[in-house]
Formats: C-alpha cells, sequence, structure tokens
C-alpha cells in the first residue's frame, strides 16, 4: 500500500501549491486523473524521489521513502519505483536490449518479477532489440520504456501520462498490454493521466485532482456514480462504469452481464467470454419511461428503481437509477421529470442506448 | 618537398605540445564545465570569467602572468623548482602548459554546450532504474557528454599547434626545445633569405589544421550515429 501526504509549494509568479493526500491500495492500479497543472505528475515525482515536497510523508508498505518530520529522504535509485515517462526517456547511445537491461542489471538481487525474455514476449520487443532509440516509432519506444521499468523489478511502476504523446491507434496498441500487467496483478501501479478511457480502462481506484487538491478518492465505479464531482460529472461523457462479465452472443449481440442486470451491446472489443471487461454507460445515452414502450430500437429495457432526482445544470438533472446493487445514471431534462412527476422510490424502466458507446 | 632536420623538430615539437596540452586539459575541463553547468555556488560568475580570460587578453599578457607565477621565483614556479625539481619557463613542458591554458576556455565551452544539451531527464530516469550518482554519471552523463569532449579535444588539438604569443613569451623560442611551428615561421620570417622556409612550413600548418577540421568533422557524424541521432 503506498501512502502520500504531501503539501508543497512551487516557486513562480503562479506560485501553485499542492496540498494532497491519499492512500493507495496494492496490488491494483491508482490513476491519479486530472487536467494539466492539477498537480498529478508533481505528486508522481514526489513518489519516485524526484521531488522533495516541502513537508509531508510517503510510504510504500510501510517503509517511509519520504518524511519531512524525520528528515528522511531516500534517494530514487534506493525507492524500487520504476518510472515510465510521457516522453519515454529511453538512452540514446543504447540499443533496446541495452536499455531493457539497464534497470535489469541494477535490480536488487532476489528481487521478484518477470524475466528478460518474458518481458521481450509479453510486448513484442524481439524484432527491435538491436535498434537505437532513434529509429523508434512512438509505440515502440514506449513499449520499450515499459519493459525497461519492468525489468528493473520495482516494488511500485509509475507511470506518468505514458499514451499521451501517442495518437489513438499507438494508444489502443499499448493500452492491453497495461491491463494485462493489471491483470497479473503483481505489480502495484500508480498511474498519471487527463484522459478518462484510460483510467475507465486500467483504475481499480481513482483520484481525482484539482488545483493541487484531491477533490475525491475511491474505488472507479463508485466514484463514477456520483453527481457532485464536477470533474467527472461535468463531462460530456459522465455516465457510471460498469465491470461486465462477457456472455455469448445473442442475435449477433454481445451480452455483458453486471451485478443487477446485463446488455446487449453491438461489440465487446475483442474480449473472449468469461472475462471481464469495463463499459462506460453515458448518463447522456440513459433514458426512463414509465412502463415497458411497446416498440423500440434498443434491446436494453431494464426495471430499476428511481432513488434519487440531482440538479445537473439549469435545466437538466441526474436520475440515479439502481439495478440491484449497481447503479445507473441517467441524465435528463427537469422538464422531463415534471411531465412524467417522477419521485424517487418508484420504478420505472431504464432504456439504455449502447450503439456507439464507449468500451471503457 | 623535404624539410630539414630542424624543420621537421619545429612540427614535431608543435604536435606533442599540442597533444600534451589537450590531454593535461581534457580531464580538468570537464570537470571544470560540469561545476559550471550544473554547480550552484558563489563565485560562479567569476570562475567562469576566469576561465575564458585567455580568450580575451592578449596571449602576450597570457604568457606574462604565466611567467610571473611559474617563473623561478614566482609563487607558483620556486616551490615546483626547489621541492620536485620542475622547471617550466623556457621549457617544452612550459610550451605545453602555455598552450593548455590558451586552449582550456575552448574546451570548456564545447563540453558546456553537450552538457547544456543533454537532456537531465535521462539521468532521472537512471535513477529511477536504480543507478546511483557515479553510475548515473559513468553510464548516462559521460557518454552524452562524448561528443562535446572529443569536438573540444579535437578544435584545442588544432588551435594549440598554432598557440604564439602566450609560448614565446613564456616558454621563449629556443629551437628544439620550444620552436613549435609558428615560432618557427615567426624565426624564418625574421631571418634574411627565410622566405622558402617559411612558405613551406606555413603549408604545413595549413595542412595540418585541414586535417584536424576534417577529423572533427568525421568524428562528429561517427558519435551521431553511435548516440542514434543520424
Amino acid at each position: 500500500m503506498l501512502e502520500v501526504a504531501l503539501r508543497h509549494r512551487f516557486p513562480g509568479a503562479a506560485g501553485f501549491s499542492l496540498e494532497a493526500a491519499f492512500t493507495a491500495p496494492a496490488p491494483g492500479v491508482t490513476v491519479l486523473f486530472g487536467a494539466s497543472g492539477s498537480g498529478k505528475s508533481s505528486i508522481l515525482a514526489a513518489v519516485a524521489g524526484l521531488l522533495r515536497p516541502a513537508e509531508g510523508r510517503i510510504a510504500l508498505d510501510g517503509r517511509a521513502l519520504t518524511d519531512t518530520a524525520t528528515g528522511c529522504f531516500l534517494p530514487p535509485e534506493a525507492r524500487r519505483c520504476a518510472v515510465v515517462f510521457q516522453e519515454g526517456r529511453l538512452f540514446p547511445h543504447r540499443s533496446v536490449e541495452g536499455n531493457l537491461r539497464y534497470g535489469l542489471r541494477r535490480a536488487p538481487r532476489g528481487a521478484e518479477g518477470p524475466g528478460f525474455e518474458e518481458v521481450v514476449a509479453l510486448l513484442g520487443l524481439a524484432p527491435l532489440l538491436a535498434r537505437r532509440p532513434g529509429r523508434l516509432s512512438g509505440g515502440e519506444k514506449q513499449r520499450v520504456a515499459l519493459g525497461r521499468a519492468l525489468l528493473a523489478r520495482p516494488a511500485l511502476l509509475l507511470l506518468d501520462e505514458p499514451l499521451a504523446a501517442l495518437d489513438m491507434p499507438r494508444r489502443t496498441e499499448i493500452l492491453p498490454f497495461l491491463e494485462a500487467l493489471r491483470d497479473t496483478g503483481r505489480l502495484p501501479m500508480l498511474y498519471v493521466t487527463h484522459a478518462i478511457e484510460e483510467a475507465d480502462r486500467l483504475a481499480d481506484t481513482l483520484v481525482l485532482l484539482e488545483g493541487g487538491r484531491v477533490q475525491a478518492a475511491g474505488p472507479l465505479e463508485a466514484l463514477t456514480t456520483r453527481t457532485d464531482l464536477p470533474l467527472l460529472a461535468a463531462r460530456r461523457d459522465a455516465g457510471v462504469v460498469l465491470t461486465c462479465r462477457v456472455g455469448g452472443q445473442e442475435r449477433g449481440l454481445s451480452r455483458l452481464a453486471f451485478p443487477g442486470g446485463a446488455l446487449l451491446v453491438p461489440a465487446a472489443g475483442d474480449a473472449p467470454p468469461g472475462h471481464h471487461i469495463r463499459l462506460r454507460v453515458r448518463a447522456r445515452d440513459v433514458m426512463v419511461a414509465r412502463g415497458v414502450p411497446p416498440a423500440l430500437s434498443t434491446d436494453n429495457a431494464l426495471p430499476a428503481v428511481l432513488q434519487a432526482i440531482e440538479p445537473a445544470g439549469e435545466r437538466e438533472c441526474f436520475l440515479r437509477l439502481g439495478l440491484g446493487p449497481s447503479t445507473l445514471l441517467a441524465r435528463v431534462t427537469r422538464e422531463a421529470v415534471q411531465r412524467l412527476a417522477l419521485r424517487p422510490g418508484e420504478t420505472v424502466t431504464a432504456l439504455v442506448n449502447t450503439v456507439g458507446g464507449e468500451r471503457g | 618537398m623535404t624539410l630539414t632536420p630542424e624543420e621537421w623538430q619545429a612540427v614535431r615539437l608543435s604536435l606533442t605540445v599540442s597533444l600534451r596540452a589537450v590531454a593535461v586539459s581534457l580531464p580538468l575541463a570537464t570537470l571544470m564545465a560540469l561545476l559550471l553547468a550544473r554547480g550552484r555556488f558563489p563565485g560562479r560568475t567569476l570562475l567562469d570569467a576566469i576561465v575564458h580570460l585567455p580568450l580575451v587578453v592578449p596571449p602576450v599578457v597570457t604568457g606574462w602572468a604565466l611567467l610571473l607565477l611559474f617563473g623561478l621565483r614566482g609563487p607558483l614556479g620556486a616551490p615546483l623548482f626547489e621541492w620536485f625539481g620542475i622547471r617550466l619557463a623556457f621549457t617544452s613542458e612550459g610550451a605545453a602548459l602555455a598552450t593548455g591554458v590558451m586552449t582550456f576556455p575552448l574546451i570548456v565551452r564545447a563540453i558546456r554546450l553537450s552538457l547544456e544539451g543533454l537532456d537531465r531527464g535521462l539521468e532521472d530516469a537512471a535513477a529511477t532504474l536504480g543507478a546511483g550518482r557515479l553510475d548515473r554519471f559513468l553510464t548516462v552523463t559521460l557518454p552524452l557528454m562524448a561528443p562535446g569532449i572529443l569536438a573540444g579535444g579535437v578544435v584545442a588539438f588544432a588551435a594549440g599547434l598554432g598557440e604564439f604569443g602566450a609560448v614565446i613569451t613564456f616558454a621563449s623560442n629556443v629551437p628544439g626545445e620550444t620552436q613549435t611551428l609558428p615560432l618557427a615561421i615567426y624565426s624564418a620570417t625574421q631571418s634574411p633569405g627565410g622566405e622558402a622556409v617559411a612558405a613551406r612550413l606555413a603549408a604545413i600548418s595549413f595542412a595540418l589544421a585541414i586535417l584536424g577540421l576534417l577529423a572533427s568533422d568525421v568524428l562528429a557524424r561517427w558519435l551521431a550515429r553511435r548516440l542514434g541521432r543520424g
């Protein structure tokens, strides 16, 4: 488990100050999510030992890495927190293999972790080994950077916007590697990003940052059902993330089961039946009806209990819908709430449009 | 074109004096460049200025200052001679010292340039992978500084071949001991009928300079390839 509590003021006219505290359970992926300038990269630098906070304590599995109260500050090389940087930061004077072995050679003796061959196979690096970093594409560079960090056998893997410099196809090329890594469950990760899709796919725990402060922290699914967090609820794609089990095909659609219901979606990516994937159900894709409308274009009409009506701007509101233990949010106009005379506690039908929905 | 033994001697002397000067000043200049580029201490600007003085002060003045410091009765020259028996003034070692002092700022500048272009993020990355300070310096910083060190060395060597004012002031113009190429050319132009000698030696200077520049160019390309930027 990673415990972070720090306070730091950056010099300069902007006078940005950071005051953040959170814990990241291990194993698992903790995503620091926020706009640029929210302080997330500074927190990561402080964990890595590349930034010395004015005040605070950072501890990994009970061992203090930084503790200004006792004057403790472990240098980065003693922390075993390998970093995958946004720009890769591969050593230009070493081949890909030389880069990969750099961390491996310095890993503490007896440290657990994947072997060279295993990492090369996992990340598909075999054809690149003899090349120089200058001759790699952006996606290849990040794969090498990830491999290099893994081979250092870290106790915690830090990722600082590792996909931000890549275009969309490259991102989708790297994300499965990160998911596979998470699913092995061996290595805790702290992942910094401003892209909600990455948080949706990778986060077990989400830490929302704004202006150097932690706005909220908790399990991803729970946080996405909250409507009081502008960072999530004010987005166009605001909505809950459901962890679904991939079922069989039905009439050419994939069945995704979640606690309290199931959805039929056009495509569940390439995940085989039995696997778990995350699905972001956007609040604007959810409608409610009284009874079951006779003819519908969507396959997904689910009985739900209207738990609460929460404001969203001047003319709209979120309907909190309970489906067994799961929650859906629907974004509707206030006029609609009045017209249907919706009251918390009653049972409605949630109509979910999954066409063009985002696979989380 | 044939050279007399004396002329050969001047060529050889120039080469060895310049080579010795570069060999001694290269590691010192590397340290100085690191200190100036990365050090944070009071007096850094002053130190920077002192290092660069030989570039702007007339070479004769530099030579004279060396004579005052390292002369047999100078504050540094006297103990050197008494304790170690080392005499610098009017010797080929002195010529090398004068050449080294004159070319020192050239090397420092070249190395500093390469240091300032170096992405410090790479050293941070090495640290997070478990490399300590010395380890990082040897495996990341130094290899990436190499182009600057080599370029500085080659330029200083080429410039050292032509050092005149400081050498003649500090080491004098002793044939076979301190009479390097430029000094031999100067002597030839001063003696009646020496034009032919001067022309031959000037041609050699010219050829050496061209060779030096070509070598530095080839070296730079080779390094760029090695560093994966080519």
